[in-house]
């Protein structure tokens, strides 16, 4: 198992967003983390992502317990994210977004930056030619000097992505990748994840609402409703879950 | 692409070749009264662009720089005024006797100010960069006002409010030009590295920058002790320059003027925080008649020491509420030269 919930639970204040939660993901698998709006899914990303700390329970990852890193740690230990409401750096190139993910991979310092010492301009140059290759992977090389922001949303999202992946992490967290994506986007997108799965020999675990696209993609998925498991198993199997049903049933009705 | 980066630098090197015939060009054939301007234009510029560092690039609404310039120009006068003349100076109290031994050659005094100022800016860095929120504009204006008060009630290290004279005038267009240079080149070195991606990256949004693996507090840590290292470099030219420092002269107000340079220019643009200094250094000698009496349509105003704070003042309101990203935006020069380049694709 490459990651491992141990029971864990979070409160803020009086509200209980995760409770008593355990799961294992296998390397390689696609992990679904399912549940109506409020369920806890984005809760559960930051805490295997150091910004939360749960308030008990443990984080293990490929047998290492993460407990009290930060953030940036964690995502040199090899777990990156993406976020629920796109992040990109605004004022920057898309290339620059991309290279961000490699800097910390790239093998010079501070003095050595400011003398532009052999070193710099070695590792300047390989991270660029890497990010522009993953840039490519995604389709988005001919977008290297156009500003982030000034991208559609489709575009922003595989950005994201790729930036993700520049961590070179072993885990990648997708928090609602096909959100706000039309279904050809969509379609797109379960194949590329599923592509760069098998080339970046990647684990996902990732957070959706569109069934369609979680019975397409996931191998495995966990099903949360007010912080608590009610499923876990394989998707089509969700779907027909009583408690699942009425999870959802109950979540549109107070839409 | 290659073209366009060894394009880039072409200019890059044109341009401080150009700076340098500048240079001596200005210092054998301007009078004396120009060559101190732009004694002072170069001098705000080594401040104005590591002020934007921390500011403009990193997006930390700080107001450290008279602090660490007053610590700079401290060094630097102690260091380079001879101990005769410290021996008349000191009106108040008897210095120091380790006071009397400091002297070094003034390359070593400026070096010494800015390492002196970095130490500072890391020992505030450590608690204040700790915690996220903006505790760093107040803790840097309280840093300010402890330096001066420090600085007057000091009198056996500083001579208290009398300041210290007879600074030897070393400071000349070839140290300030050269070094505003040396500035530049290492700031814009800076920003075009891994460091400055982190820097830039806090200040675009700090949650993704932590969740690419940037270490934020170091990110801020190393542009605010960059900046601080070069505002003790200018504090100690300036001092050199002035042969005369005192408390006063390093109140909140030398921060102000530096603030409303990189406003002006741009936060974020190296290249607009040098425009914006000249624009603000030059236009303030430029507008030293708003100071004086005035004679408008046969009356005579009287003299409005202040008036052209005031017109300043009046400028940085003007863009914060019209034109907020100044002059360059954070653009930088050569962003003009790519982004044609984009067009034609
Ligand atoms: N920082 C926080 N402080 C207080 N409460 C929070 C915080 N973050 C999340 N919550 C609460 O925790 C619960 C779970 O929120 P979370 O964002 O994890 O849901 P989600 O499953 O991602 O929902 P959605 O599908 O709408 O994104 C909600 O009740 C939310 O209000
Ligand atoms: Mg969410």
């Amino acid at each position: 198992m490459i990651l491992k919930i141990d029971n864990v639970t979070k409160n803020f204040g009086g509200v209980t967003a995760i409770k008593e939660t355990s799961f294992s993901v296998a390397p390689k698998e696609i992990f679904g983390l399912i549940g109506p709006n409020g369920a806890g899914k984005t809760t559960m990303f930051n805490i295997i992502t150091g910004n939360y700390e749960p308030s008990s329970g443990q984080v293990i990852f490929r047998g290492e317990p993460m407990d009290g890193l930060k953030p940036h740690q964690i995502v040199r230990k090899g777990i990156a994210r993406t976020f629920q409401n796109i992040r990109l750096f605004s004022s920057m190139s898309v290339l620059d977004n991309v290279l961000i993910g490699f800097d910390f991979q790239a093998r010079y310092g501070f003095l050595e930056s400011i003398v532009r010492f052999p070193r710099f301009i070695k590792e300047e140059k390989r991270i660029k030619v890497r990010s522009m290759e993953i840039l490519d992977y995604f389709g988005m090389a001919s977008f290297a000097h156009e500003k982030a922001v000034d991208l559609s949303y489709g575009q922003q999202r595989k950005v994201e992505i790729a930036r993700a992946l520049a961590t070179n992490p072993e885990l990648l967290l997708l928090d609602e990748p096909a959100a706000g994506m039309n279904p050809s986007e969509t379609e797109e997108l379960g194949v590329i994840i599923k592509k760069a799965r098998n080339d970046f020999d990647l684990t996902v675990l990732l957070i959706e609402h569109d069934m369609k696209f979680v019975n397409q993609m996931c191998d495995k998925v966990l099903v949360l409703d007010y912080g608590k498991t009610i499923f876990e198993g394989k998707p089509h199997e969700a779907i027909q879950d009583p408690e699942v049903i009425a999870a959802y049933l109950g979540d549109f009705h107070n839409d | 692409m290659g073209i366009t980066v060894s394009k880039n630098q072409w200019m890059n090197v044109a341009m401080v070749a150009f700076a340098m015939c500048f240079i001596v060009f200005s210092s054998n054939y301007f009078d004396e009264y120009s060559v101190r301007i732009l004694n002072n234009i170069a001098i705000f510029i080594i401040l104005a662009v590591s002020y934007n560092l921390i500011n403009g690039v990193t997006g930390q609404f700080s107001l450290e720089p008279n602090g660490f310039v007053a610590i700079g120009a401290y060094v630097t006068a102690l260091l380079l005024v001879s101990p005769e003349a410290k021996q008349y100076q000191y009106a108040i109290v008897d210095p120091y006797p380790f006071v009397m031994t400091l002297h070094a050659n003034f390359v070593v005094a400026l070096l010494l100010s800015g390492i002196f100022a970095a130490l500072l800016a890391l020992a505030l860095a450590a608690p204040v960069f700790r915690v996220r929120g903006d505790y760093l504009a107040i803790v840097t204006l309280g840093f300010g006002f402890i330096i001066k008060i420090l600085a007057i009630n000091n009198p056996e290290i500083t001579n208290g409010s009398l300041g210290l004279n007879d600074i030897p005038e070393f400071s000349n267009l070839y140290w300030t030009g050269g070094i505003a240079i040396i500035a530049v080149i290492v700031i814009l070195n800076i920003v075009n590295s891994k460091f400055g991606r982190a820097m830039k990256a806090v200040r675009d949004d700090e949650d993704a920058a932590t969740a690419m693996g940037v270490n934020t507090f170091k990110a801020k840590t190393l542009a605010f002790c960059t900046s601080a290292f070069f505002e003790g470099v200018g504090g100690g030219l300036l001092a050199a320059l002035l042969t005369s420092i005192s408390p006063d002269l390093f109140d909140f107000f030398f921060t102000f003027q530096l603030l409303i340079i990189i406003v002006l220019g741009g936060l974020g643009s190296t290249t607009g925080a040098i425009i914006g200094t000249v624009l603000v250094i030059g236009g303030s000698e430029w507008m030293r008649f708003l100071d004086e009496p005035m004679h408008l349509f046969g009356y005579t105003t009287t003299a409005m020491p202040g008036m052209r704070m005031v017109v300043f003042s009046l400028i940085l309101i003007f863009i914060m509420l019209f034109a907020r990203e100044g002059i360059m935006g954070k653009r930088e020069l050569k962003d003009f030269f790519t982004s044609r380049k984009k067009g034609e694709k």
